[in-house]
């Protein structure tokens, strides 16, 4: 059954931004589609909002549309671009739910647009709980006892009947947000409400307590001759009750035997045939009794998903590649398997090692949020490690994770842990209890004990402990005695050694133990030929021949590399994503690889990321799926030799290794290390500048905290504190008074750990500006200069910006043109520069110098329309700016704002304050001919839907009290009504604008959280100055944050707002192509 | 304890014994299926080979006696890369390593497997030994030369029954057995090695099946006057059973015949075909098998060293029903006049996909 020949044009979905349940593995997979389906000539329409993805480049679709995704945008493209087919499954539950509400308005069927992969029906049996259940008994499969609720009532009635604990699951919504699980009736109805809430039926499932049971995924492949493969097995290390993107997971499955196992594969054969989806790729989730094998189904994904992203990874079956063919119209016989050339797709990939993925969670950026796991997602990330056995993989994975472990070691030692914390620590889950479990084993806890405390199964426990055993065997057989003295042998025995990196020990986890240093550990191991091999990921388990060069490491006897005599290049990948660190630096990544190939290199690409598209083994000519460490690379490095390696587009990761591998000898290209050194050096930074005649914030930097204190007030505050060598403004405060000072230093320094602290003056209400440009090393040019819409002092990553900027002047943008070459030659940038300036009262400062890619390089790519991050990576290679055609700054016509994502709704009781420490996942870019339009879009793509009439309430702190005045008239001559508290309300009345008013929550009046519960309130505009005053108006934006009504804190961000609202009343939105843009 | 896998070619591979110790010789085979460790272990046909599992953690469930494919393990040695200290399943009755030593087998662990397996594919399967005792690899590499290998072997005498049986009682059963209202069809299974899950599969579709000797003759059989007669699977040279091949050719047209691996290779030959030796043959849980007819693909559970020459056969006589989409070679087959088929992989699964399972339903009917 070959090819469709009824459908020509395709309309993709993307996902959007990077939230917490949703990442860079669906650009990973609608990229592959992209390309799958224009290979075979099909042409492809694609809407995203989010820049930063491969997929929005304009060479991956036809057209490319970087608009918002709702329903009214994808409506507009079909009446514009008359696709005849909508293919749904590859863009996350934001597709999907956006392709259900194209059905359900009949947009689909008015253009007559027809869903491939998945249809309405099927994807409504599949997602919709009640439909789901029936479909699951029709089929004779057993499911946990649950009842639907579709109010608070019903939802009592059912936790009564099935009785608690019960799990709450909300229906339609992403990541399992809003569910949770109940102990106690008082928590069921705060979960439950909350669950009614967040559904968008306003449905949820009160489902049987079926905690600690063991937790099962099976990725299942179907095609239009219902021909179902399952693709992979995967197992999670924690039980049932941990959300399975925030467990630690094993693939293939570990303690299931061949019965239980392929009564598993039957059910989900059956059920993909049941649920009818088509063609493509689902991944159906099972729990099973470990006391008698009851195995019940949990739920389906009628579509590709984080875990088929990690399948692929971990297989090399690319499963979003295959689900596009198979979407139009393709067997699974018909298509070859990539990596074997000869055999085809129609098979089940078998492997022959062992892949751990261990999620990466930043809970340190919310301090108010506790660090406990349950059904609702929490990390922002993953890695995933190779190994040949669970224990080398387990440990990869571990130092894979970059949180400062090199495996399972011993940050803290066990035996300043008390018994009821590691009792505590086991049996709540918790972000790092795989390292209780560790420190229990070690305390004598024995493997039953911890399993009847963590429910995890006792094969992972036994695996646990033979790590801590080979441990202590390794101090043991390091230490001689010798004259009564306890004196450490300098070498460890060669077979022990040998064994310890089998069981997956760095070398610096062996220094460590072994009073030695990670460098003496390596050449000890050289010297007895202890070296890492590389095998390959080849879907067949070395049945037949593999052709495509993907790699990891293991410690046995024969090498399958075959380094090539071509000139080649590698490039660091930016591992686990964080806040902070995300899709950005692999777009960048990619580009590098993109641009180099195209100069005729080979191309090296190490990551340990599955979700990503660096990490697709079609990018670069080679891939290593290996953890960022010293160690890991430079295993790569002595056995492929590369001409050059670039650091400098996978943000902090490999550029923190930089120094070490040059010292190593590792050719490092581009800007040197030396420049990177003294742009993060704040000392050696401001001799420069000083030297180059560049404005400064004042600022001092000391260990001490007494010295701190004189600084701080030497400068006069508010200062800026924060410790230096770290991203994303971890542990950055600004401080008022001294106070605060003494407390942020603290914790400033736990972060920092032996680099100094940094105190810089805060120039409030200064503007920020941020500038990306490209060096060849001799002439460099500007690639775009963005003005914030968030005054500075809110870190850059959670700021809106505007490109090119909308209100500074000529000579204020002439001079951080002129501060951004001299600065660039000063360093001698060969790629990319980021400068973050501030400017206040025409004075231009220079705050930070990133001499590597920026988060803002795809955003600025995209709205210049030209590719900084290929052309920098070609600069790297030699070539000149005049070659490349890029000499002068391009100018364009349209405006582009990129606005960030915040994952507030996933920590309650946090607040949404911005502040200098970054807290956004990800980014959506609006692009329009005005700024209000732009504006208008980029907050419609960030889900912060500005109201175009209603209720709007203000309260703003004093100093902004003079602005408001003129925000409220416009929003008052728009037909806006408008609630103020006392203060704001006397500067609205004294300039004649109307308000009701209402008291503050803090003198104890709860009317305005009354109306803002019931949807009286549209949009809210809160500034709150002090610490007082912020936890009092801290309820009103907790409810606006559980309710989706926009929150805006800072009164540029209100002035823009105004502005989009403005735009939009005055036209309706136009949509236009990246292609359009840029012919 | 140390332990050497020496092979025909010179090659020695070392680990450590987690079984029996002793030597044992065989033919140095790998299979790629992740679970099922205990059915490929005592599946009959594997009788004179020496198994390398490709995937690397082994041992994690433990044993049961409910999976076992036969009365015990028909492997001659066992290689692996880890064995699991700990056996993690409700069902588990004994450790593997425990298992093997009952059992007098030697199993080694912490093998290369996975270079083992490379050598196999490029070099092809060949003649080993497995010691625990004798460490010189001069005298393992001779030992392997010297050994008699499979081809030309007739391996069936060795794992066939001694005596007729009737399938219920003798067979643990952890599967269900359905009632049926209807006559129950009457089945005899000549054993080359049978496994039990193809008795439990069709006495699951209603069938009455004894179990008779490999070397039973056919008048023997149509004595009885059965309603089809099964052949089933079985290790070795299917060249070597000649006495088996001549029996069959006088069953034909007589009754209904269904074949499984070597039932299926010794059926080619009955009907004038030949058959050859693989390279490293067809060892796993993931092969895809085409239905020629439907263009339907089953993930089968393969496990054979020789196939049938497809074009061997006189094919104005017998239809080509299946083929493996890996490397075209003969899955499946069909007489256009007599009701006979057969397949070279097993329906029965144990370990490995139940997609073929229609296929005891198709005998079934075809005795109707």
């Amino acid at each position: 059954m070959p090819k469709r020949t009824d459908i020509h044009k395709i309309l993709i979905i993307g996902s959007g931004p990077i939230i917490i349940g949703q990442a860079c593995e669906f650009d990973y997979s609608g990229t592959q589609a992209c390309k799958a389906l224009r290979e075979e000539g099909f042409e492809i329409v694609l809407i995203n909002s989010n820049p930063a993805t491969i997929m929005t480049d304009p060479e991956t679709a036809d057209i490319t549309y970087i608009e918002p995704i709702t329903p009214e945008f994808v409506e507009r493209i079909i009446a514009k671009e008359k696709p005849d087919a909508l293919l749904p499954t590859l863009g996350g539950q934001t597709a999907l739910n956006t392709a259900m509400k194209l059905q359900e308005m009949g947009v689909l069927d008015k253009y007559n647009v027809k869903m491939i992969g998945a249809d309405h029906n099927a994807i409504k049996k599949a997602e919709d709980r009640e439909c789901f259940k029936n479909a699951m008994l029709k089929i004779g499969l057993d499911l946990p006892e649950s009842e639907m609720a579709y109010n608070m009532e019903e939802a009592k009635k059912a936790m009564k009947k099935i009785g608690l604990p019960v799990i709450i699951r909300p229906s339609f919504t992403l990541g399992g947000t809003g569910g949770g699980i109940a102990y106690a009736e008082e928590e069921f109805e705060k979960i439950a409400s909350l669950g009614l809430q967040n559904s968008m039926i306003s449905e949820i499932l009160i489902e049987e307590s079926i905690l600690g049971w063991k937790e099962y995924e099976l990725e299942v492949m179907r095609d239009k001759l219902d021909n179902v493969v399952i693709v992979c097995s995967i197992e999670n290390l924690d039980p049932i009750g941990i959300h399975t993107g925030d467990s630690i997971t094993v693939a293939p499955i570990q303690t299931l035997t061949d019965k239980e196992y392929q009564k598993m594969r039957d059910a989900s054969v059956a059920i993909i045939r049941e649920i009818g989806v088509e063609t493509g790729g689902s991944n159906i989730q099972f729990a099973v009794n470990p006391k008698d094998g009851r195995m019940v189904v949990i739920e389906m994904n009628p579509r590709v998903s984080r875990s088929s992203a990690l399948a692929s990874k971990a297989t090399g079956f690319p499963i979003a590649k295959i689900a596009a063919k198979l979407a139009v119209g393709y067997r699974l016989d018909e298509i070859k398997n990539d990596i074997t050339k000869i055999t085809p797709a129609s098979f089940e990939p078998t492997i022959d090692y062992c892949v751990v993925k261990i999620p990466r969670f930043t809970f340190e950026k919310f301090p108010e949020a506790k660090d406990v796991l349950g059904i609702s997602m929490k990390s922002v990330g993953e890695t995933m490690a190779i190994g040949r056995t669970f224990k080398e993989a387990l440990q990869k994975g571990l130092r894979g994770l970059e949180i400062g472990h090199a495996g399972l070691d011993n940050k803290q030692s066990y035996k300043n842990i008390t018994d009821e914390k590691i009792k505590h620590r086991l049996e709540e889950p918790n972000a790092s209890r795989i390292f209780y479990i560790k420190y229990a084993l070690q305390k004598g806890y024995s493997v039953g004990e911890i399993h009847k405390l963590t429910k995890i199964d006792p094969w992972f426990l036994e695996n646990i402990k033979d790590i801590v055993e080979m441990e202590k065997e390794i101090v043991k057989g390091l230490r001689l005695k010798v004259k009564g003295k306890i004196k450490r042998k300098s070498a460890i025995k060669p077979e022990a050694l040998l064994k310890a990196k089998q069981y997956g020990f760095s070398d610096s986890q062996i220094a460590e133990l072994t009073g030695s240093n990670e460098l003496a550990v390596r050449n000890y191991r050289k010297r007895y030929f202890i070296k890492a091999v590389f095998r390959l990921v080849d879907t067949c388990a070395g049945e037949f021949e593999a052709y495509t060069p993907y790699y990891y490491s293991t410690y046995e006897t024969k090498d399958e590399t075959t380094p090539s005599k071509k000139k080649k290049i590698m490039i660091l990948g930016g591992g686990p994503n964080r806040i902070g660190q995300g899709i950005e630096f692999d777009y960048c990544c990619c580009h590098a690889s993109f641009a180099l190939k195209e100069l005729g290199y080979e191309t090296i690409m190490v990551n340990s990321n599955p979700e990503t598209v660096s990490t697709d083994y079609d990018i670069s000519d080679k891939l290593y799926f290996e953890p960022l460490t010293f160690e890991d690379v430079m295993n790569i490095i002595d056995r492929e030799k590369p001409d050059g390696v670039i650091v400098q587009f996978g943000g902090q990761t490999p550029l923190n290794l930089a120094r070490k591998l040059e010292k190593a000898g590792a050719p490092i290209i581009g800007t040197s290390v030396k420049s990177i050194d003294m742009a993060e050096d704040r000392k050696k930074f401001s001799k420069l500048l000083k030297k180059l005649k560049i404005a400064q914030p004042e600022s001092g930097s000391t260990t001490s905290i007494s010295k701190a204190l004189k600084i701080a007030k030497k400068i006069g505050y508010p200062v800026l504190v924060r410790p230096s060598y770290v991203l994303g403004g971890r542990a950055m405060k600004i401080v008022y008074e001294e106070n605060s000072m003494l407390e942020f230093i603290k914790e400033a320094k736990e972060v920092s750990g032996k680099y100094p602290i940094l105190i810089d003056k805060f120039l409030e209400d200064a503007i920020e500006v941020d500038v990306d440009a490209v060096s060849d090393g001799n002439i460099t040019v500007i690639g775009g200069i963005m003005e914030h819409i968030e005054e500075a002092g809110i870190h850059s990553g959670d700021s809106a910006c505007v490109l090119p900027p909308h209100t500074l002047g000529d000579d204020i943008i002439e001079i951080i043109r002129k501060h951004t070459h001299a600065i660039s030659k000063g360093l001698k940038v060969k790629g990319l520069l980021n400068i973050q300036f501030a400017v206040k009262q025409n004075t231009v400062y220079v705050l930070e110098v990133n001499p590597r890619a920026s988060r803002t390089v795809p955003f600025v790519s995209k709205a210049i329309g030209a590719p900084l991050a290929k052309i920098a990576a070609k600069a790297m290679a030699g070539k000149t700016l005049e070659e490349l055609g890029f000499s002068e700054e391009k100018k364009v016509n349209h405006i582009s704002v990129k606005e960030s994502v915040l994952p507030f709704s996933r920590f309650s009781g946090v607040d949404i304050l911005l502040g200098p420490e970054m807290k956004s996942t990800g980014e959506v870019m609006g692009i329009d001919a005005s700024f209000g339009m732009a504006f208008y879009k980029s907050q419609i793509a960030a889900n912060q839907v500005l109201p175009k009439n209603g209720k709007v309430f203000i309260s703003v702190k004093n100093q902004d009290k003079r602005n408001i005045v003129f925000i409220a008239k416009k929003l008052e001559d728009m037909g806006f009504e408008i609630i103020a508290t006392k203060g704001t309300h006397k500067a609205l009345r004294s300039n004649n604008i109307k308000a009701e008013m209402v008291g503050k929550i803090g003198e104890g009046n709860s009317k305005i959280l009354d109306y803002i519960k019931n949807g009286v309130i549209k949009l809210i505009i809160n500034t709150p100055s002090g610490q007082k005053s912020q936890s009092d108006s801290k309820p009103i934006r907790s409810a606006a944050v559980m309710r989706g009504i926009p929150c805006i804190t800072t009164i540029s961000g209100a002035q823009a707002a105004v502005n989009g609202i403005e735009a939009t009343l005055k036209n309706d939105f136009q949509v236009k192509s990246l292609q359009e843009y840029f012919s | 304890m140390k332990a050497f896998i020496a092979l025909e070619d010179g090659t020695i591979f070392k680990g450590i014994s987690f079984g029996a110790s002793g030597e044992r010789l065989g033919e140095v085979v790998f299979n790629t299926s992740m679970t099922g460790y205990q059915e490929i272990m005592t599946d009959p046909s594997y009788k004179g080979q020496i198994v390398a599992m490709t995937y690397p953690l082994i041992g994690n469930y433990g044993i049961n006696q409910y999976d076992a494919e036969s009365s015990g393990p028909k492997i001659e040695g066992f290689i692996i890369k880890e064995n699991s200290k700990i056996a993690s399943n409700f069902r588990s009755e004994k450790s593997l390593g425990q298992y093997l030593k009952e059992n007098n087998i030697i199993g080694i662990e912490n093998v290369d497997t996975r270079s083992l397996t490379l050598h196999i594919r490029t070099k092809g399967a060949m003649k080993g030994i497995i010691s625990t005792i004798d460490l010189n690899p001069k005298s393992l590499i001779k030992k392997a030369k010297d050994s008699p290998g499979l081809i030309g072997r007739d391996l069936v005498k060795e794992v066939t029954c001694k005596k007729t049986y009737k399938a219920e009682g003798t067979i643990r059963k952890n599967l269900q057995l359905k009632t049926y209202s209807l006559k129950l069809k009457k089945v005899i299974a000549m054993d080359f090695g049978i496994k039990y899950n193809i008795l439990r599969c069709l006495m699951d579709v209603g069938c009455d099946v004894t179990v008779v000797p490999g070397d039973t003759k056919a008048k023997d059989i149509l004595a009885e006057n059965p309603d089809g007669i099964f052949l089933s699977n079985g290790p070795g040279d299917p060249a070597a059973v000649t006495y088996a091949i001549e029996e069959i050719k006088k069953l034909l047209g007589k009754k209904p015949i269904f074949g499984i691996c070597l039932g299926h290779q010794l059926l080619g030959l009955a009907l004038g075909g030949k058959t050859y030796k693989l390279k490293f043959g067809h060892r796993g849980a993931n092969h895809p098998v085409k239905d020629l007819k439907t263009g339907k693909i089953d993930i089968t559970s393969q496990n054979h060293g020789f196939c049938v020459d497809m074009n061997s056969l006189n094919q104005d006589e017998v239809e080509l029903t299946h083929i493996n989409l890996n490397d075209d070679t003969l899955e499946g087959m069909r007489h256009k006049r007599f009701p006979v088929f057969s397949v070279q992989y097993h329906p029965e699964a144990s370990p490995g996909p139940h997609d073929s399972r229609y296929l005891f339903k198709r005998f079934v009917e075809m005795m109707e």
